[in-house]
């Protein structure tokens, strides 16, 4: 086991990349922590798959280095990494058995057959597939394949970091919930670095320590959920993170005061510096709430989504969603106010440090 | 739901019954009429019950001719699918390279059978052949008109140069359609080269595979043109396979009864074989007690 670090990584498919738009990943300094459970969560196509590769060693990177500890293994291959990895979409040995399937790679690496079966017995149990071991993989179904595939990015004990490429993509609801937490009781046993990629917020929130999001081949913001929600870093985790996303709405920000387009005046939690660029500011729509003075209100509807009512409106001529607790009627002329210490402020999209203690 | 009945839709199938029994059914009854009767022409026949076919059962002609047709198929085989295979794992995937070697794999399928023939016996002659001379000139004793070995040789090797390219595009083609996580599983899993190919390349090759055994086996069982032009059957009766044998006897003696009985025979043999390679290839690798699917 190791930390992983990345140094000045970028990687372009194309072999001469003029611009910064050629770069699948654009450069990134970044450290895994040994031992850490982190989720990558990203849009499709922003550069996680094509990060985890190059960590794996399938993909060698056009610039910087990867260590594992003080080693250096860019140009090292997938079998000196020592790395355990499972993609999107099953992959079986058709021809052997669920049992030849799981061993295989301990057999690879020349372990005894005592310890394989088992490991191999332990690993069944933890994915439910005691009762299939004997059986041939073919004709499993797209489920049971895919279980496959995990027990064999599990059954190594020794490996430097598991890596997991949106692994539960296939697998049904009530299994995902189950398997899921396999995952975190395994982290736990055994300490492994696991990085877990995906594009669904639960899944990251729920698995991971750490939340790093990717957008358009760059980590915009690497932090537990709780910082996610509260401070994004970024307008993309902003939007990504929470159902509905922020609302962020155009503003002039002088002091701790922000100014709309049509003139209105919201209050900041905090003073700024003075700001160039497109300013906006971010509110969580569950730090809005209806109140007697404030912002006026266009209602455009409401969703009752079980716990709360979600209100999609317009606050001077933007869209504005906010959460309203249960019950209660709404006035005819409602009224908005944002919690001024949960606003964000941001500068061409990047969240803009207030100048003193929030 | 209830199934409608119709009678009229067999009108439906009659095309395809008619287009088939002449393609096909009827041809293949004229030989029947001749294997079980004889004829001295103007198209009077005599009921000749099994004796043709009871001749050719205990022929050593025919049981000679079988012999060395089942050893040309075999040994076909034995070189055509390996070397077919490891040309295949070896050819370019992408790009530039990969079209020309598939248009340059491609060359040998599309020269008529006979040409293939005569390129071969000008290629193998000892006076003005490339290989022929060149193999004299280096001290070797080649000469496939009269030494049986050399003539088993040339023609084996016509066949190599000819069909392997076949079974490689066929395998290059189930090789291009495994998908890029299996190999990199693989590598994760840390598997050689040789388990990548044995399971992975291997099992996703079992279906193209199939088809150029079964392919190449109907089509070397059945070789007649190219070892004709190149040796017509000798030194003596050395290269003579079962097609080549057939016209003789047919053509050549006009033993009509004789040949057509052979000819049903012959047809049997191959069907035989073929399904025996069916059954066996497609039987392969499956769960002994196939429970049903899902868990």
């Amino acid at each position: 086991m190791a930390q992983i670090t990345l140094k000045n990584l970028a990687h372009s498919y194309n072999p001469h990349p003029k611009s910064e738009a050629d770069y699948a990943l654009k450069e990134m300094d970044h450290v895994w922590q040994d031992g850490g459970a982190y989720a990558l969560l990203g849009s499709s196509g922003c550069g996680k798959t094509t990060l985890l590769n190059i960590i794996s060693g399938l993909l060698t990177p056009s610039h910087g280095r990867v260590l594992f500890g003080d080693r250096d293994v860019t140009d090292a291959p997938t079998a000196a990494r020592n790395i355990a990895q499972v993609f999107q979409f099953p992959v079986v040995y058709d021809t052997m058995t669920v049992r030849e399937n799981l061993a295989f790679p301990l057999k690879n690496r020349g372990k005894d057959a005592a310890y394989i079966k088992a490991r191999v017995d332990q690993i069944a149990r933890m994915i439910g597939m005691e009762a299939m071991l004997a059986r041939k993989a073919q004709g499993l179904t797209a489920d049971a394949k895919q279980k496959i595939s995990l027990g064999r990015g599990m059954v190594r004990e020794d490996v430097n970091a598991i890596l997991f490429d949106e692994p539960l993509t296939v697998i049904d609801p009530h299994m995902k919930w189950e398997l899921r937490t396999q995952l975190k009781e395994l982290h736990r046993q055994f300490g492994h670095t696991m990085i877990y990629v995906t594009h669904d917020q639960t899944e990251a929130l729920t698995f991971a320590q750490k939340v790093v999001v990717m957008y358009d081949g760059r980590v915009v913001q690497i932090g537990t959920p709780e910082e996610l929600f509260e401070r994004p870093a970024h307008s993309f985790v902003g939007y990504f993170i929470g159902s509905p996303g922020m609302n962020f709405l155009d503003a002039e920000v002088q002091g701790d005061q922000a100014r709309l387009p049509g003139g209105e005046i919201v209050a900041l939690g905090a003073r700024y510096p003075a700001l160039s660029g497109r300013v906006q500011i971010g509110i969580r729509p569950e730090h809005v709430a209806l109140a007697a003075e404030g912002l006026p209100l266009a209602v455009r509807r409401i969703e009752d989504v079980g716990r709360h009512r979600l209100l999609r409106g317009e606050v001077a001529g933007r869209a504005l969603n906010l959460v309203l607790p249960e019950g209660g009627a709404l006035p005819a002329e409602p009224r908005v106010a944002f919690l001024p210490s949960k606003i964000n402020v941001y500068a061409d999209d990047w969240r803009v440090a207030p100048q003193e203690g929030r | 739901m209830e199934k409608t009945w119709n009678n009229k839709a067999w009108f439906l199938v009659l095309p395809v019954l008619v287009i088939v029994a002449f393609s096909a059914v009827i041809p293949l009854m004229t030989v029947v009429n001749y294997a079980f009767n004889d004829t001295f022409g103007n198209n009077e026949f005599f009921w000749a019950g099994l004796e043709w076919f009871d001749e050719m059962v205990h022929s050593s002609r025919l049981h000679e001719a079988l012999g060395r047709q089942a050893l040309f198929s075999a040994i076909i085989l034995a070189i055509e699918v390996p070397l077919g295979i490891f040309v295949a794992l070896n050819m370019p995937k992408k790009g530039f390279w990969s079209s020309l070697v598939l248009v340059l794999m491609a060359l040998p399928l599309l020269i008529p059978f006979n040409v293939v023939g005569t390129i071969w016996q000008i290629f193998g002659r000892v006076d003005i052949g490339l290989l022929g001379h060149t193999l004299e000139a280096l001290g070797l004793d080649y000469n496939y008109t009269n030494d049986p070995i050399d003539a088993w040789v040339t023609v084996i090797v016509m066949d190599v140069w000819h069909w392997t390219s076949l079974v490689a595009l066929l395998c290059y083609a189930g090789l291009q359609s495994i998908p890029q996580a299996y190999y990199q599983a693989a590598r994760i899993d840390q598997a050689s080269r040789w388990a990548v190919f044995r399971y992975i390349e291997l099992p996703k090759m079992k279906g193209v595979l199939l088809i150029a055994v079964l392919l190449r086996f109907m089509d070397s069982f059945m070789i007649y043109t190219e070892p004709f032009v190149v040796t017509g059957g000798g030194p003596g009766n050395s290269t003579t396979f079962l097609s080549i044998d057939l016209v003789k006897m047919a053509v050549g003696q006009f033993d009509l009864g004789p040949a057509a009985a052979f000819s049903l025979m012959y047809f049997l043999v191959i069907l035989l074989v073929s399904w025996v390679f069916y059954t066996v290839m497609t039987s392969m690798d499956r769960n002994p007690s196939d429970i049903p699917e899902g868990l």
